[in-house]
């Protein structure tokens, strides 16, 4: 765990900390769901996630001397979903070495403007990344993050956010082009 | 895809997060580049698909209200309760102190005319004016009673009732705590279509009144009554009757 997390979690909060906390991590409370149900691909198991972070955020929230709130809170939420899949989802923890740039099969903007119209293709097309990828997706596209944020967020290197996002973009555009679901609606 | 730009600074330049000096470099290169000008329509396509077709999902309601409960059950009880036993007394005393005064200053202003409130009235329409002003309304922002009420807890030394009348027409909005005549005073907010009521409420020794007939002050009307040692006062500007019903509301 990276050292902005950092508190005793014995610690008991009072209610002028929970005061504290209700205005400053709960309103981010959709972003923390919102990234676990897309890095755990499941709204059932990103619920107990995202309530296991939010207690956990509350235990170290002494830990937390202002600043990004939501970066905080998205940070804890991070880490929870990953052991949560390393424990019970360690074979999809193991596929997602293959980062090299693969030579990109004919991707034009007309046919990325028609799969990416279908909210199930595109659904589809972003779980089917690895989490790596997905995360910085769902933080940059969905979330509305920074690149210092989401370094901030995933741990990588600010420098290396860009190029991160480049090939996480490139992987989502082919996924999207190769569904085999649009294969059989083209033949309509 | 051989432009190495299209590799990487097209992102940068997208996600606008380059410089204004590399930024230019590269719109520059764009005017040159078909490649990186047919990525770049490509990527903002993607961008456009994956912002516009609700993928954001929003926790639901049931997990908000869950999260709360847990929070509750692992909060300590204010420091107050756990003060050593010697501060006991001071608090005590203080406590008597107050009662004692308010004993004296409290009930004649109330009883003895309707329209000269707890507080005194101007007292109390200033502080019904000041919460309108922007950022002042309340301390805490939440049409949960659940959260309202345990916000108060270590801030006074009494626990106003809360609750939550929006099946009624009068959503709750948060609380606050004001300082009126010097004590302590909570603020229940209400909704009213588009208008503002604040209840504040404070303990009181004395027994129960009935909501006595409105006061009218600076175009501000208020109630008052008293009910299980707690005193109340709703202001606004909203219609008697529709200040009453809420009066009654609380009063049930």
């Amino acid at each position: 765990m990276s050292g902005v997390i950092q508190g005793r979690s014995s610690d008991v909060l009072d209610v002028y900390e929970r005061a504290r906390f209700e205005q400053l991590v709960m309103p981010h409370l959709d972003a923390a769901f919102n990234l676990a149900r897309w890095l755990l691909r499941s709204r059932e198991d990103s619920e107990d996630v995202a309530q296991e972070a939010m207690l956990r955020a509350f235990r170290f929230f002494r830990g937390f001397h202002g600043g990004d709130a939501r970066a905080w809170l998205l940070q804890i939420v991070r880490n929870t979903c990953y052991t949560w899949l390393e424990k019970n989802r360690p074979v999809e923890m193991m596929t997602e070495f293959d980062e090299e740039l693969h030579p990109q099969p004919s991707v034009t903007p007309e046919s990325l403007a028609i799969a990416g119209d279908n909210r199930a293709r595109l659904s589809r097309a972003l779980e089917s990344l690895p989490p790596r990828f997905r995360e910085v997706l769902v933080l940059r596209e969905l979330e509305g993050c920074s690149y210092k944020e989401i370094a901030a967020i995933t741990a990588i290197p600010i420098g290396t956010v860009m190029s991160a996002l480049a090939r996480a973009r490139q992987r989502l555009q082919r996924a999207l082009v190769q569904d085999p679901l649009q294969e059989a609606s083209r033949e309509l | 895809m051989s432009c190495e730009y299209a590799c990487s600074t097209l992102h940068g330049y997208i996600d606008g997060e380059l410089d204004p000096l590399r930024s230019a470099e590269f719109e520059h290169h764009l005017e040159n580049c078909r490649e990186c000008a047919k990525a770049l329509e490509a990527e903002e396509s993607l961008r456009s698909a994956l912002q516009h077709s609700g993928l954001y999902e929003q926790a639901p309601v049931s997990l908000r209200k869950k999260i709360r409960a847990e929070l509750e059950a692992v909060t300590a009880p204010p420091m107050r309760l756990r003060l050593a036993a010697w501060r006991w007394v001071t608090v005590a005393a203080s406590i008597l102190v107050v009662a004692t005064l308010s004993w004296y200053v409290w009930p004649r202003s109330v009883t003895t005319d309707a329209s000269a409130a707890p507080f005194s009235a101007a007292e109390m329409i200033d502080a019904h004016i000041r919460s309108l002003q922007p950022g002042h309304l309340t301390d805490v922002a939440s049409t949960d009673q659940h959260t309202v009420k345990p916000w108060f807890n270590g801030k006074l030394d009494f626990a106003p009732p809360v609750r939550d009348f929006s099946d009624e027409g009068f959503p709750l909005i948060g609380g606050r705590l004001d300082a009126l005549a010097g004590r302590n005073v909570a603020v229940l907010v209400y909704g009213r279509r588009k208008h503002i009521i604040n209840v504040f409420v404070l303990p009181t020794k004395e027994p129960d009144t009935p909501i006595h007939p409105p006061g009218l002050r600076q175009g501000y009307q208020w109630l008052h009554w008293r009910r299980q040692g707690m005193e109340y006062c709703a202001v606004s500007d909203v219609s008697v009757a529709d200040l009453h019903e809420l009066a009654q509301l609380i009063y049930q």
